[in-house]
This record gives C-alpha cells, sequence and structure tokens, in this order.
C-alpha cells in the first residue's frame, strides 16, 4: 500500500504536465461564440440602414430557405476586406442580409458604392442593441439562418477566400 | 558596455553552475574529496557573478540606456529614480533575472553558511541547487535574455505600467522572491538528502533554518503584495483569488506545512518521508505557480510575458525537476527508515492535523485554480472565483485555526485527552463569551463565515497566549516566543479578514462639489476638484474634508491620475486609518454635469489583516533567531579563540 501510494505525487504530477502541455499546444480561442447557435433567432425590427434598400425583422428571415445575416459596419475595415467573398456568396445564390452596427446612412451609401452591395435587406442598429441579442461581439460576423428562422452557424471575424466553399455547404445543409 | 559585461557575467555564472554540478555529482560518485572540494568555492562564485548580472541590468535601468531593449520596452526617462530602479524587476526578463541571483545566493549561502549537515548531503544539496539554477541560467539565455540591444535606439522608453509605478514595487517582488526562491533550497536539501539516504533529526534541525527564513520571507511578501493591490488597484479588497496570488498562497500553505512537520522531525525524529515530500512540493508550488502565470495558460492581473514558447521552455524545466524529484523520491524513500512512533494524544499528532488541513487547503486551492484548465480540456470554459475558494477553504482554515489553538497545549510524545481539555477552558470561555457577545450585538446581520471568524479569533488570541501563562517571561526561550507571536498574528489576521467582510459598509454615490455624504458615521464634505501635476502624471483631484461622528476634520485627496506612457489612467485611493478601521474613498469618472462618481468604504479593523501577517512573519524571525543563536554564538567564539 505504502509503496503505491509514494508514486501517487508522480502520477498526478505527470497528468497535470500533460493537461499544461495540450493546453499550450492549442492555440488561445479568444473568440465568444453566441448561445443562440442552434435556436430560433429573438424578435427585432430594424430601420433601413440604406437608401435603396429595406429594413430588416426577424420575421423576413423565416422565408423558407437558408440566408446569411452578415452583420458590419461602415467604419469597419475588415467589413470592407470581406465584400469580394460576400459577393461571391451572393452570386452563388444565396441571398444575404444585413445588420449595421452603430451606423449611419449616408456613410452606410457610400460604403456600400465603394465596396459593393451583396444584401437585399439592411437593418440599423443605431445602439447595438440586436447585435448583443445575437450574441453577436464584434464586427464582421456572419450567422447563417435557416429557413425556420434558426441560427445554424456563426461565422466570427471576415470571410476570407477560402472559408466561401465551407459557408455555401453549410447553406446547402440547412435547405 | 554595461550589458555586455551583464550578459557576459550570466554566462559565466551559467558556467559555473554547470562545473558545480559536475564537481558534486563526480566528486561524489566517485569519492573524490579533491573535487568535491571545489564545490563550496565555485557555489559562492556563481551567486556573486549572479549578483554582478543583475546589477549590471539595474545600473541599465537607472542610467535610461534605451539602446537595450528590455529598458526601451519598460521604462522611460522620465520616470522618478526609484520607479527606474525598482523597474528592473517590473517585467517577465528582469524579474527572471532577479529570481535567478536570488537562487545563486541562496546556493551561495548554503555553501558559506551551513556547517550542521553530513558533508555527503551537504555536497549533494549544492549540486542539486546547482542543476536548479543551469535550466533557470538556460531559460535566461536562450528565451528571455534581458540584455538585448535594439538598433537603431529609439528616442525615449514605452514607459513601466504606471499600476507598478509605487513604492509597493521596490519592496515586494524582491521579498516575495526571496522566500519564494529561497524554498529551492529546502528542495535542494530533500534532493540531497535522498540521494545520500540521510534523512534523520540532524538533517531536519540542519534544514529548518533555510525553511524559517525562506517562509518568513515568503509571508512578508505576500502581505506587502496584498496591501498593494489593496490601496493602488481602488477595488477595495485585499484578495482576489487571481491565479498570481494562489500561486504565492501555495507555496506558502505547502511550506507552513513543512515548517511544523520539520520541527516534528528534528524533535522527535518522526514524519521523515512525509517531510521530504513536503520539502519538494513546496518548492515545486512556486515552479508550477511561475509556469501558470507566465506562460500566459490562465489570465491573471500580472499576465505579463504571454508567450508559448517561453511557457514550453518553463514547462520542460517544471517536468525534469519536479518529475526528476518524485521519481527520486519514489525510488529512493523507501530507504528511508521510518522514524519514532507516537501516541494519539501528543504534540506529534497536533502537528500531524495542521499538516493534513494545510494540504487540504493546498490541494483545494491548486483544484481551483487548474479547474478553468481541466474543464477547457473538455470544452467547457468556466471561470473560478472568490465563491468557490471563500466557501471550501474558509471552513477548513477555520478547523486549522482551532488546531493551532490545541496544538501548542499539548505535550511531545504522550498526553492526556482530559489534561488538554483543561488548558484549553479559558479560551473555550473565551470563544463561548464572544459568541454570546456578536450574537447579541450583531447577530443575524452578517454571515456565518464571518461570524465564525471572529469568534474562533477571539479564543485563538488568547489560546495562542497561554504557552506563556505562568511561566517567567524572560526565560521563556525566544523560539517559543517566535510561535506565540506567530499564532497570535495569525487571529490577528483572522480578526480583521472576519470584521473586514461582516462589518464593511460601501456607499456609492455620485456628488457635485459643495455635497456632503455620510455614510457609517462618517460625514464627508466635497469641497473641490482641481488638476493637479505628479513626475510623470497629471490628475483630478477631489479635496475632500472627513469627520466622524462630529469629530476635528481631516483633508483628504483621492485621485484619477492619467500617465502619459504609457497612456493610462489609475486611481489613488485616499486611505485614512483610525484605530478602528481604515476610510476608503476612490473617485471615480464625471458622470454628468459636474456630478462626481465616489465610491467610500469604511472598513472596520481591516489593517489587523496586514498587521496579522507582519506578526508572523516577526513569529518566525524570532524563531530563527532563538533557534539559530547558539550556534552563532559558537561558532563566533570557535572564530575568536585561536587567534
Amino acid at each position: 500500500m505504502k509503496r503505491l501510494l509514494i508514486w501517487v505525487p508522480l502520477a498526478l504530477f505527470l497528468g497535470a504536465i500533460i493537461l499544461f502541455a495540450g493546453r499550450l499546444a492549442t492555440p488561445d480561442d479568444h473568440l465568444i461564440r453566441s448561445k443562440l447557435v442552434g435556436q430560433t433567432l429573438p424578435a427585432f425590427a430594424l430601420p433601413p440602414a440604406a437608401s435603396d434598400r429595406p429594413g430588416l425583422s426577424s420575421k423576413v428571415l423565416a422565408t423558407g430557405q437558408p440566408r446569411l445575416l452578415n452583420i458590419f459596419a461602415s467604419w469597419c475595415v475588415p467589413c470592407a476586406a470581406e465584400a469580394p467573398q460576400l459577393m461571391a456568396l451572393r452570386r452563388a445564390g444565396v441571398p444575404i442580409d444585413a445588420i449595421a452596427i452603430r451606423d449611419a446612412r449616408p456613410d452606410v451609401d457610400a460604403f456600400l458604392k465603394r465596396w459593393g452591395n451583396p444584401y437585399a435587406r439592411i437593418g440599423l442598429d443605431a445602439r447595438s442593441g440586436v447585435q448583443i441579442a445575437l450574441g453577436s461581439s464584434g464586427v464582421p460576423e456572419t450567422f447563417v439562418i435557416d429557413g425556420r428562422g434558426r441560427i445554424v452557424h456563426q461565422h466570427i471575424g471576415d470571410i476570407r477566400a477560402d472559408d466561401v466553399p465551407g459557408l455555401l455547404n453549410i447553406v446547402e445543409q440547412a435547405r | 558596455m554595461i550589458a555586455e559585461l551583464g550578459l557576459a557575467a550570466l554566462w559565466l555564472a551559467a558556467a559555473l553552475a554547470l562545473l558545480q554540478l559536475a564537481l558534486a555529482a563526480i566528486g561524489l560518485a566517485g569519492d573524490k574529496p579533491d573535487l568535491l572540494a571545489g564545490v563550496r568555492p565555485v557555489a559562492v562564485g556563481q551567486g556573486l557573478l549572479a549578483v554582478v548580472a543583475f546589477a549590471a541590468l539595474v545600473a541599465l535601468f537607472l542610467r535610461s540606456d534605451m539602446s537595450v531593449l528590455l529598458v526601451a520596452t519598460n521604462s522611460h526617462s522620465a520616470k522618478p529614480w526609484l520607479y527606474k530602479f525598482a523597474g528592473t524587476w517590473g517585467n517577465h526578463e528582469g524579474s527572471m533575472l532577479l529570481w535567478v541571483m536570488v537562487m545563486g545566493l541562496a546556493g551561495a549561502a548554503v555553501a558559506l553558511f551551513e556547517r550542521a549537515l553530513r558533508h555527503d548531503t551537504h555536497m549533494a544539496t549544492l549540486g542539486g541547487q546547482a542543476a536548479i539554477s543551469l535550466g533557470f541560467y538556460a531559460f535566461l539565455l536562450f528565451s528571455s535574455n534581458p540584455f538585448a540591444r535594439i538598433t537603431p535606439p529609439p528616442q525615449d522608453g514605452q514607459g513601466l505600467n504606471p499600476l507598478l509605478q509605487d513604492p509597493g514595487l521596490a519592496f515586494h517582488p524582491p521579498t516575495l522572491y526571496l522566500g519564494y526562491v529561497g524554498l529551492s533550497v529546502a528542495f535542494s536539501f530533500a534532493i540531497g538528502a535522498l540521494l545520500t539516504r540521510n534523512v534523520d533529526a540532524t538533517f531536519a534541525r540542519a534544514m529548518r533554518p533555510w525553511v524559517l527564513a525562506a517562509w518568513v520571507l515568503l509571508t512578508l511578501g505576500i502581505t506587502a503584495g496584498s496591501y498593494w493591490a489593496y490601496y493602488e488597484l481602488g477595488w477595495g479588497g485585499w484578495w482576489f483569488w487571481d491565479p498570481v496570488e494562489n500561486a504565492s498562497l501555495m507555496p506558502w500553505l505547502a511550506a507552513t506545512a513543512l515548517l511544523h512537520s520539520v520541527t516534528v522531525l528534528a524533535t522527535r525524529d518522526a514524519l521523515r518521508t512525509w517531510t521530504v515530500m513536503l520539502a519538494v512540493v513546496a518548492f515545486s508550488m512556486s515552479m508550477v505557480g511561475t509556469f501558470l502565470v507566465r506562460s500566459g495558460i490562465l489570465t491573471s492581473v500580472h499576465a505579463f510575458a504571454v508567450d508559448p514558447e517561453r511557457g514550453t521552455f518553463i514547462l520542460a524545466l517544471l517536468a525534469l525537476y519536479i518529475g526528476g524529484a518524485l521519481a527520486l523520491f519514489g525510488w529512493r524513500v523507501g530507504a528511508v527508515r521510518e522514524g519514532a512512533r507516537f501516541e494519539l494524544v501528543s504534540r506529534e499528532t497536533m502537528l500531524v492535523v495542521n499538516n493534513l488541513l494545510l494540504t487540504v487547503i493546498l490541494g483545494l486551492v491548486l483544484i481551483g485554480t487548474l479547474y478553468p484548465l481541466m474543464t477547457e480540456a473538455f470544452g467547457h470554459k468556466v471561470s473560478v472565483g472568490p465563491p468557490y475558494f471563500d466557501r471550501i477553504a474558509g471552513p477548513i482554515a477555520l478547523a486549522l485555526m482551532i488546531a493551532m489553538a490545541a496544538g501548542p497545549l499539548t505535550r511531545w510524545r504522550r498526553d492526556r485527552a482530559r489534561a488538554v481539555g483543561r488548558r484549553l477552558i479559558v479560551p473555550a470561555m473565551v470563544a463561548l463569551i464572544a459568541f454570546a457577545a456578536f450574537a447579541i450585538g450583531v447577530g443575524g446581520s452578517i454571515g456565518a463565515l464571518p461570524f465564525a471568524g471572529l469568534v474562533v479569533a477571539s479564543a485563538v488570541a488568547v489560546a495562542s497566549l497561554a504557552p506563556l501563562w505562568k511561566r517567567n517571561l524572560l526565560r521563556t526561550p525566544l523560539f517559543t516566543w517566535g510561535m506565540v507571536v506567530a499564532h497570535l498574528g495569525c487571529a490577528v489576521s483572522l480578526g480583521g479578514m472576519a470584521a473586514d467582510s461582516a462589518f464593511t459598509v460601501e456607499k456609492l454615490v455620485a456628488a457635485r462639489p459643495g455635497e456632503r455624504i455620510r455614510t457609517a458615521g462618517w460625514t464627508l464634505h466635497f469641497d473641490r476638484i482641481l488638476p493637479v501635476a505628479g513626475d510623470n502624471w497629471t490628475a483630478l483631484q477631489a479635496d475632500m474634508q472627513v469627520s466622524r461622528n462630529g469629530g476635528a476634520p481631516v483633508a483628504i485627496h483621492p485621485q484619477s491620475r492619467f500617465f502619459s506612457t504609457p497612456p493610462t489612467t489609475t486611481t489613488e485611493a485616499a486611505l485614512l486609518t483610525r484605530w478602528n478601521g481604515q476610510l476608503y474613498v476612490v473617485l471615480g469618472q464625471e458622470a454628468d454635469a459636474g456630478r462626481w462618481q465616489m465610491r467610500i468604504w469604511w472598513k472596520p479593523f481591516v489593517t489587523l489583516i496586514w498587521m496579522g501577517g507582519v506578526m508572523i512573519a516577526l513569529g518566525g524571525a524570532l524563531a530563527l533567531v532563538g533557534r539559530e543563536r547558539r550556534g552563532w554564538r559558537a561558532k563566533w567564539r570557535a572564530r575568536r579563540l585561536p587567534a
């Protein structure tokens, strides 16, 4: 009994070392995932953010076919960087709606004129209320919404070119 | 030039550590006395070179030599000289250099002053100390070089984090490190004892002063750190169960247990295996704590130097040293003969209880600290905070305090339960009176744990004085005084903690200049807000006149300070200390149209927490002097006689 007990500290320590090494090996994940993934969108209704697009409410997002909900802002540089990818997704036949965060209509118009406009509807979330309700912690973020208005997937950060096939796949599966 | 000198000294110190290890290892294995004769001088030389390297870095900081990367990123020429000086260790590389310097100095001290230890154990201990130092020298030289240059040198430095620009930085890290790293001596003693199969009462008597000295400094360092965090952060708390605080508490708990078990081993030749284990665990906890904080795998207020490469390096050192020591323990401890036995009712048993309770607290703190890592490995993110630690560690700490009251009143070897009970009658009566008094006075309005804390603190305070009862105070040995003072310090500190959580009054206000705020018997006249400027900061300062129960008003000046390099705002709380507590006022933001947010605390008897901490350290120092005085005197006489 005593002979076994003597090795217990070493065994515990080796366990701790494995734990530490595992933690060091995994890159630090600072992303804060929305708790709403897999659940129905919270109800909201937002006024139009751009001159030539209607506003956005949660009801119109449950239209029977999956779509993307892009959270962006005209003052956000990565949002401009992901614009070509959003255009590509749009061309691939994915409907995209958007929420502009803490923004103003002239700024959104200028942004869309410069970087292109893949959006069907754009709601203005002037005080980030809806963004917080969605569990989104920054811009840009993109949610995949299925036909019944449930959040299927959350993409945090800008969409890179190599993210596009994966997103298309998720949209396809949500059908 | 100075930087190159420092780097050269560091390399040389590392080379000497390697030599020290080789001399000790080959000398012991091949039984070559001429090689072993070199170990002690080399250890002293290594310590001196580490001091030279550290002094070089201090000089670079004092001269604001911006061609050195570390100075450029952590200092600024407009800083007051005290913070240039203390800023030397206000960063990762500098603090690691302080670490190896303390380790080198501790090794040199063991080489110079240790006389009681058997010769081969002494040599093996110095070899062990060199082996640990070597790893940390390698860590500095290969992944955290403090002397690296930057070309071209910047015009000026980026400055030191303003939270660190406080006299606390000059005192807290050095004392903490002296204790933290000083425990490496106990670790090396354990290695030396296992390697040379020499665990007995003589060994324990040789190890005790080193443990005691490290423990005293660690106690002071933690106490100072707690008070610094209390007044500097402006949150009104004195302990936050932050990983870095736990990293200092865990070695302290292990060292406290070790301190008591080593006394059992020294006095009664019992608890041999256990004492060796604790000596290994204490410094292991120092290293694990350092790893947790430096690698960035836990988030902490001290999370400087978040760097996976460094984390990997320290992890490798941990695996090597702690794993090696525990393996050696498993391999060799079977050879350690069982020590003396003792009766159930005896001082030995009480000290075993003390050790078990301290170990349980240590385990619970360790689990709480590592729990977020464990759950994250399974995909859940959680954080463990004060509610866990308070609720889990609090009651056990109270039980420990009760054991502490009874322990010194129990005789060595064997005692009768009834006799011990009789000696505890007075403290028990005090506990009953305190229970009744607090129940009638404040009962119901305070939580169960603070209530129990107040009662236990009163009883333990009386019990801790009991060993002096009916004794000639002048003839009482100094180490008995040390024990009494340290135990009384625990009671005082506990009383402060309990009073703070039971009776603190907190008030949040938004006040205009000219308004009057009343809380907890205090009246605060908020006279005005005005800008003031210091050496390297500007501040908004509230001028206030405060008085308690209509007494004479006193001026206090809480500030919100703005530092430009790096741009940071800090709160400088105004503290007003009275015999029965502290008034703590923090100036916040301007709320709206001329109203200023303020947070006001009245904290009855909160200062007892740190007074108790200082008493504990003082008790340790008295015990150290009391035990060692005779040896010092004999040595001094021996040195004078031949002349």
